[in-house]
This record gives structure tokens, C-alpha cells and sequence, in this order.
């Protein structure tokens, strides 16, 4: 998952509860995992993992992104990417949909802030049939006007339902405040009122100028061969440009910090974001930082955050941080909802423990569970052959190498108190941006710095 | 993180919760084709169920109690859920919040969940920490210890998961009104939430009578998935859940039965933040443990024909071919104890009303009863569903839900391990005739969501 879509998928996860939120089961096992790189004769690379399932899964990513939408014109990538399985090659959207369903095919696109995500999952004996729709949609989406109108009209109408969502709210306001004219600060899905003037030809440019395989990483999980996925990768991908034709986009840190902004709207409980910069996936620091995060609000049930906030004080539901990393920028980024009455009680809470940690740092106790937590964690979290290969095309993005899974449990045992000090008072030493969304009584709005 | 359910998640298809709940409906009470069950019960009355899957070593421990809102006295709506969030509040034995740490430390997962038919609580944790768990798990059964100052704090945490699930969220709130309007005497049309003013009021001797009342050996239901063979299992479990004495003996879950329903109701939620307004109806349906042979299953591939996904009737004809909808589907909760619901809902495009889209939507309904589905969309679709059970299989906790579902629902492991094949045997005829008899407007509710333009009026 690229770093914008977990942080969608968090929401999701307060939102769904059990349903969502317990990222269970694994379909293999980080330690007995083998992945194999597999190179095709036309030189597209794949890592894959042999599993005897009877089905095959597989994940790509492509650079470009929404941070390739014209200003006048965002969510040009986000509706491309709803676009490709709607229709491609001889078929119309609804003979393309029939042909999936009737051999339980599943295809998906989806756009991040940086990357083009794609998955397909099919049962083995539809494996090569499967493979031919996945080419279909990246080298001929047809864009036709009923599917692209169809697609326009669903993404407005979720838009129409998130700007009155105070959760949504929240964090769309985070994004701008913190990357003010930057394609970081705009939403991925676009506006109700830039998705109208999207067209067919803004559509056909996007997806001729970032559909290639320069950036392509792809990860297989299935009963499959390396000669095999050679041949069906040449013959996937193996027909699209070389090279993406790219914007620049530059380098940012997240601003605003020490603003709070609220954004009225009348509802019992107040939703919040808050965060500030993280620390790059590939810097040296990373992992203390990972640690040092997940010691402050990461996802378990004794971060610092949730035993505060909820544990001893009932103020929330959830509460819980993240490490985002982003092509151009890193974040830590956390979500809260708080009745109207405790808002101001509850930012108080976050940022005097955001600052403890930062002066203090964690405890003897604190570093060593939270190491132990996250070595463990990694293999329960590839739950499915889909997650596996999720993940495998995320190691990939992020430069990680094909041992990264036998080394991690190492890189975490690594970090030291000293570090974990140092990088907490890197990563968690200036202010925080904050947004609401509700009525919080207790809190002012304030400028930052 | 804890709490939340099934059903309410079901319900709240006009809300956010969309995606998560396709996929629950679709997977609960599906089948596991291949995986070798084994189902016993230990002398206290405990059911276990075990479902080996060496692929990773790692198990997915759950234990399912046969409690849920339902089984609540009235006027103590959210009793079940509330007793699911005090259950980590520790025990004699264990202080709260050590059995957390103890599944922490091992980079453990664990949640817990209420429906209204169950309560569950899980963890994952590599193999060689099964018995850890069951000595946790096993603890908590009866050795529950509550203090008042947990018991309030919690409840505060738990309107504020009232707010953040309804109260925030009119969709859901529509979703409430209408189950309560859909069940005109079954405790069903209780959110399994609870009623925030009665929520409001719950207290420590109310957790405790009801935790003394269901929670016990004889019922509930063990299920581990994993890396694991059944003896081990049976072993584990002999030297954990065994010792716990049985505390209540069980009684046939006999709630209050709907009467025959002879008005269609219609409820209308108009909040001033509604941007996006939507038409729903809920029917009165049997679920898989009332149903006629073969009803259950012929409801759930015509939920597949009606409405799921872009190739249903619902979309194809609402979104595709009128384009006056944004969206459309169905769907089917088959895996309850007594009556369930079957919903169609649609989204319109603007400048189709609600009354319009609503008739539009009959007029689906109606085709579908009259000329029945071709075989074309049976076959079709029936490969589609049968396929779910293989890709359920790639995933352990999926298996243990669907078991743990189905047994907490008073269905069995083989009719899990069959689902495959009674859906195969679904005829068209059959489809259609569900159709006719079910899909009776008498039986249903309808939901509107609707902006508020009055307030917003008086507000500014």
C-alpha cells in the first residue's frame, strides 16, 4: 500500500472496527517466505512468492500520480484510474465487468498522491484469462463518455458525502494547511468543482503520459513459474512505453505547525488530525522513528496516546498515529474524534505527551515492547496472498531490497535508547498543525510560528 | 479497535462503512472448500473447532459467546457491547491491561466484537503462543473483576463510539430508525450499540449479571485457525478452557417473533448535512437457521443477481442503462438466529428525487419477480460466489469468522463445509420464487435520507 492509501485505510479501520481493524491471518509466513526476482526476457522485473493456493494475486505500482493532475483539473488521475477497468480493448464497460465476474476475476486501480496502484486476483484455472483483461485495461482503456460520466457522477457523489463528513473534513483540511500550493495539499479524488471540467482527451493524456513501465514494480503470489511470469509479465506490461513522462514535483516539509484551524459544523463529536513532518523511509533514523511512533499513538492498545486519551480518561474511541512517507515529503499524521465539551482537554493531552516523549523520550520498558511488538507484528500483517504482494510491490517502492524481511527484525533490534531520544526529538519536537471539525468548546483557533 | 458488529455494520450500507460491508456479507456463512474441520465438545460444554492452515506459523485464536444485543432485557440496549469493552478490564488472576500487554509484547493482534446474536474476542499470535492465549482467554471466562472507575471511564468510551459510528453519521442514524422500524417485536430492531439514553445509564451490576448469566464454558464456541494440528488443540484445551467450571446452564434462545406484518413503513431522516440523499428498504427475510432448505441460499444468489457489484440488475439497469442512479445494490445477511433482513438501496444522480428513484427501483424488483433471472446471470454469478469460498480460504481469519458465525448462529460446521455446493444446486425458478415470496413491500421498510433545508434555514 502506498503511503497515502494506508493512511485511507487507517480511517477505514476506525470506521469498520473488527471488521477492518484486526489485520489478521497470513497466508505465509514472513520467515518461511522465499521471494524469488524473476526478470522477463522483454527486462521487467517481478518478485514473487510460490504458494500452493489454488489462485494467483499480484500487485504493481507505477509512479505519477494525483501529483500529476493539472492545478485547474484535480482528480484527473484518481477518475483515470476508475476508468481502466471500465471498459478496454472490444469491450464496453458492461461486457468488460460480465467477462470478470463470470470467472470471478478481480481487477482494481486505484490513485495515491504518488503512485498508481493496481491489483488482480484470480482463481488459477483463469489465470492467463485474467492476465489478458489486466493488459486490456493498461493498454487500451477506451474512456468512453457513459463510463467516463458513470464514474465522474459516483466520485462527486462520495465527495458530496465526505464534505459534510467531519472525519473527512478534518484531515482534508490537515493536507491543505500543511502543504499550502503544493500537489500534496490538494485532494486526491478532486473537487466538485475541478472533476466536472475533467475530459475525455485530459483522461487519454494522463494515461498516455504515466501508464509505462520505467517506474513499473510488480510483486506475484501464486502457483507459478519463473519462465511462466516472465512470459505473462512481456505479455502484460510488456507493450507500454518505456518511460513515464513526468512532472517535477518538489520538495516539501509540512508547514502550519502550532496552527489549530477549526472547521465549524454542527455535530456532537469533534473530529481532529493532527501531526507534523516525519522522517523519510530511507533515512537512517526510519526505524527509530518507527519505534519511537508507535510508542506515542501506533496502532496497539498501550501506545501513550490511547492509554491517555481513552484508557484513563474516556475521551475517545480511537486514537492512534502514523509514519506516512511520501515521494517529496515524510509526515506523522493521527486521527481522534472527541465529544464537543472535551475537544480543548483532549489537543491539550496529545500535545503534552507528543512533548514529553520529545523531551524525555520513551522508557526502558516502553522501547523494549515496542521493538518486541514490531518485529512480531510485520508477519501477521501479510494476511492474504493480495497482502503479500501489497506489501512486496511497497518494499519495492521503497528501495528496501529482497532480504529486508530476513534483516528487519535486526534493524529494529538496533535502535538504541539513544537513538530512540535523539529521533524523538527530531520527529516530535515542533508543534503540531491541528485540525477539527465540529464544535470544540476549549479551543481557539491559532496561527502558528 | 474493540467493538463495533456485525449486523450494525451490515446496516450501514448507506453510510461509510460500504466497502467493508459487501465483503462481510459476502463472506459470512460461506463455505471453506478443502479445509479439514474438526468440531468436539469438552465435558463442560465447550464446542471447539479447529481449522488447520500450515501455511504460516501462526493461529487466530476467537472465542465466540452465544450473546448479543438481543439477548438483552429491555431497556438495557448496549449491555452486550458495553460487557465486550469491560472485558479487558482484567480479572483476579490477571490486572487489567496485562493480558493486552502479554499480546502486545509478541507482536500479537487482538479486538473484540458484539453482534446482535454474538460476542467475539480474538487474537493472532505466532504459533507457539497458543497456550498463553487460552490461559488469558480461558481466565476471563468467568474471573471477570470490575471496579466502578473502570466501568465509567469505559462508558464514556463507548458514547463516544455512539457518536463517532451514529450520532455523527446520518446515514447510520437513518439505518437505526429503519431496523427499528422493520422489527416490529423482536429485539432486533435494538442498535446493537444500544439506545444512547439507555447506554448512558448502564452500570457495573448491570455488566456483571449479564456476564454471569451467558458467560460460561457451555456457551461458547472456540475456534482456532492455524498452524496447528487438532490434537494439540484438544491437548491445550484440556489443560485451559477445561478447568473452567461450567456457571449457567443454557437455555433455548426463544426471543419475542415478529406478528405478521401487514403495513409497509416508510421513515424519512432529513439532516441538514446531507449532501448526498439515498433511498433504502429493508425486507423481513428468513436467515440460514429459519429458512426452508434451499431459501436461504436461493436469497443469497439473488442478492448476488439484484445487487452486487456492476453487473447486478439493481446497477445495470439504475446506473447503466437510465443513468438516473449513482449507485445500486443489494444484500442479503443470512447468518442470524431468527429473521433477518434482505436491503436494496440506491444513490441518485441529481435531478432524480427520491420518489422517482424509489419507483425505479420497484420496477426492478417487480421484473425480477415476474420474469425471474436468465440463466446466463445465474451461472454467472453462482461461479462468482463459489469462487469466494477459495479466496476466503487464503485467509485465516476469514475461515475462523465463518465458523465461528455459523456455529454462534445455530448452523453447523457441515453446513459451512456444503455452502459451496447448495449454492451450485440454486436453481432460477428457485430465485425467482424467493423473490416472489419474500420481497413483499407488507414485510418492508423503506428509508429515505434527506437533506434538512429548514434548519439550515434557521441557523443562518
Amino acid at each position: 500500500m502506498n503511503p497515502a492509501a494506508r493512511y485511507r485505510a487507517l480511517l477505514n479501520c476506525l470506521a469498520a472496527a473488527c471488521v477492518a481493524a484486526g489485520a489478521l491471518s497470513s497466508a505465509l509466513p514472513a520467515s518461511a517466505m522465499t521471494i524469488e526476482r524473476v526478470v522477463s526476457p522483454g527486462g521487467i522485473e517481478a518478485w514473487i512468492v510460490h504458494s500452493s493456493a489454488p489462485m494467483i494475486a499480484l500487485d504493481f505500482a507505477m509512479q505519477g500520480s494525483a501529483d500529476q493532475d493539472p492545478p485547474d483539473k484535480l482528480g484527473v488521475a484518481y477518475l483515470a484510474a476508475s476508468l481502466l477497468d471500465e471498459g478496454a480493448g472490444p469491450y464496453d464497460a458492461m461486457s468488460f465487468h460480465a467477462r470478470l465476474e463470470r470467472s470471478a476475476i478481480e481487477i482494481g486501480f486505484r490513485a495515491g498522491r504518488d503512485y498508481l496502484r493496481g491489483n488482480l486476483r484470480s482463481l488459477r484455472e483463469n489465470r492467463d484469462e485474467a492476465f489478458d483483461y489486466l493488459r486490456l485495461a493498461l493498454t487500451q482503456p477506451r474512456f468512453d463518455a457513459e463510463a467516463v460520466e458513470r464514474m465522474r457522477s459516483q466520485i462527486m457523489s462520495r465527495l458530496r458525502r465526505e464534505i459534510v463528513s467531519p472525519t473527512d473534513l478534518a484531515s482534508r483540511n490537515w493536507w491543505a494547511a500543511a502543504f499550502p500550493g503544493h500537489p500534496y495539499g490538494r485532494p486526491v479524488e478532486g473537487t466538485l468543482e475541478s472533476l466536472p471540467r475533467i475530459t475525455v482527451d485530459d483522461l487519454r493524456s494522463y494515461s498516455a503520459r504515466v501508464l509505462a513501465r520505467g517506474s513499473l514494480k510488480v510483486a506475484i503470489v501464486g502457483d507459478v513459474d519463473a519462465e511462466t511470469a516472465g512470459t505473462l509479465l512481456d505479455r502484460t506490461f510488456g507493450s507500454l512505453p518505456a518511460r513515464a513522462e513526468l512532472d517535477p514535483v518538489s520538495r516539501v516539509a509540512a508547514q502550519g505547525l502550532g496552527r489549530r484551524i477549526v472547521i465549524k459544523l454542527d455535530v456532537p463529536q469533534a473530529a481532529v488530525s493532527f501531526g507534523g513532518p516525519g522522517v523519510s523511509r530511507n533515512d537512517p533514523d526510519f526505524m527509530a522513528a518507527y519505534v519511537v511512533n508507535h510508542i506515542l499513538g501506533g496502532g496497539s492498545f498501550s501506545s501513550r496516546l490511547y492509554r491517555e486519551v481513552r484508557e484513563k480518561r474516556g475521551l475517545a474511541y480511537g486514537i492512534s498515529d502514523s509514519l506516512v512517507w511520501l515521494n517529496q515529503t515524510a509526515l506523522m499524521i493521527g486521527h481522534t474524534a472527541t465529544r464537543a465539551d472535551a475537544t480543548g482537554k483532549t489537543i491539550e493531552i496529545i500535545d503534552k505527551e507528543t512533548q514529553r516523549l520529545a523531551e524525555e523520550g520513551p522508557t526502558e520498558e516502553e522501547l523494549m515492547k515496542a521493538k518486541s511488538y514490531l518485529k512480531g507484528s510485520f508477519a501477521l500483517g501479510l494476511d492474504s496472498s493480495n497482502a503479500i504482494a501489497s506489501q512486496l510491490v511497497q518494499m519495492q517502492l521503497d528501495s528496501l531490497g529482497i532480504d529486508y524481511i530476513e534483516r528487519r527484525a535486526g534493524l529494529i533490534d538496533g535502535v538504541t535508547m539513544a537513538d530512540a531520544k535523539r529521533v524523538a526529538k527530531r520527529l516530535l519536537d515542533h508543534g503540531l498543525l491541528i485540525t477539527v471539525a465540529g464544535r470544540p468548546e476549549g479551543l481557539a483557533p491559532k496561527e502558528g510560528e | 479497535m474493540r467493538g463495533a458488529s456485525t449486523r450494525e455494520n451490515v446496516l450501514n450500507h448507506l453510510g461509510v462503512l460500504a466497502a467493508a460491508v459487501l465483503t462481510l456479507a459476502a463472506a459470512t456463512g460461506h463455505a471453506a472448500a478443502g479445509a479439514e474441520v474438526s468440531h468436539f465438545t469438552l465435558s463442560n460444554g465447550l464446542e471447539l473447532v479447529v481449522i488447520p492452515d500450515h501455511r504460516a506459523p501462526v493461529v487466530t485464536h476467537m472465542v465466540w459467546y452465544k450473546v448479543g444485543s438481543a439477548d438483552e432485557t429491555p431497556g438495557k440496549s448496549g449491555l452486550a457491547h458495553f460487557l465486550e469493552h469491560l472485558m479487558f478490564k482484567g480479572t483476579a488472576k490477571n490486572p487489567a491491561g496485562r493480558f493486552s500487554q502479554v499480546v502486545a509484547t509478541i507482536g500479537g493482534q487482538e479486538n473484540a466484537f458484539t453482534a446482535a446474536d454474538y460476542t467475539g474476542y480474538f487474537q493472532r499470535v505466532p504459533r507457539d503462543q497458543l497456550k498463553t492465549l487460552m490461559e488469558f482467554e480461558a481466565d476471563r471466562m468467568t474471573g471477570l473483576v470490575l471496579t466502578d472507575q473502570a466501568v465509567q471511564t469505559e462508558l464514556k468510551v463507548v458514547l463516544e463510539e455512539q457518536n463517532m459510528r451514529v450520532a455523527n453519521n446520518p446515514g447510520a442514524r437513518l439505518g437505526e430508525q429503519m431496523e427499528a422500524a422493520l422489527y416490529l417485536n423482536h429485539p432486533y430492531g435494538r442498535p446493537v450499540i444500544g439506545w444512547r439514553h439507555e447506554i448512558e445509564q448502564l452500570n457495573r451490576e448491570d455488566a456483571l449479571a449479564f456476564y454471569r448469566r451467558f458467560y460460561s464454558p457451555n456457551n461458547a464456541i472456540l475456534v482456532v485457525a492455524g498452524d496447528v494440528t487438532v490434537d494439540e488443540v484438544c491437548t491445550l484445551a484440556q489443560e485451559t478452557y477445561a478447568k473452567v467450571p461450567r456457571v449457567v446452564e443454557t437455555k433455548p434462545r426463544l426471543r419475542p417473533q415478529e406478528p405478521v406484518q401487514e403495513a409497509s413503513r416508510t421513515v424519512t431522516l432529513a439532516d441538514p448535512r446531507v449532501a448526498q440523499p439515498s433511498v433504502s428498504r429493508y425486507y423481513l427475510v428468513p436467515s440460514s437457521t429459519t429458512a426452508r432448505p434451499g431459501e436461504s441460499e436461493a436469497l443469497e444468489v439473488l442478492a448476488h443477481i439484484l445487487g452486487r457489484g456492476s453487473n447486478s440488475r439493481l446497477y445495470r439497469t439504475l446506473v447503466f442503462d437510465r443513468g438516473i442512479a449513482v449507485s445500486a445494490g443489494a444484500s442479503y445477511s443470512a447468518t442470524a438466529v431468527d429473521a433477518t433482513h434482505f436491503s436494496v438501496y440506491a444513490t441518485p444522480k441529481p435531478g432524480t428525487d427520491l420518489r422517482q428513484m424509489e419507483e425505479a427501483l420497484d420496477v426492478v424488483l417487480a421484473s425480477i419477480k415476474e420474469q425471474g433471472v436468465s440463466e446466463e446471470e445465474l451461472t454467472r454469478s453462482k461461479s462468482r460466489m463459489i469462487a469466494d469460498a477459495t479466496y476466503a480460504n487464503d485467509n485465516q481469519r476469514v475461515m475462523a469468522q465463518w465458523y465461528g458465525a455459523a456455529l454462534a448462529t445455530g448452523s453447523t460446521v457441515e453446513k459451512v463445509n456444503t455452502w459451496s455446493d447448495r449454492i451450485r444446486a440454486v436453481s432460477a425458478n428457485e430465485v425467482r420464487d424467493v423473490a416472489r415470496r419474500w420481497l413483499d413491500k407488507r414485510r418492508s421498510v423503506t428509508g429515505y435520507l434527506v437533506k434538512d433545508t429548514r434548519s439550515e434555514e434557521k441557523r443562518s
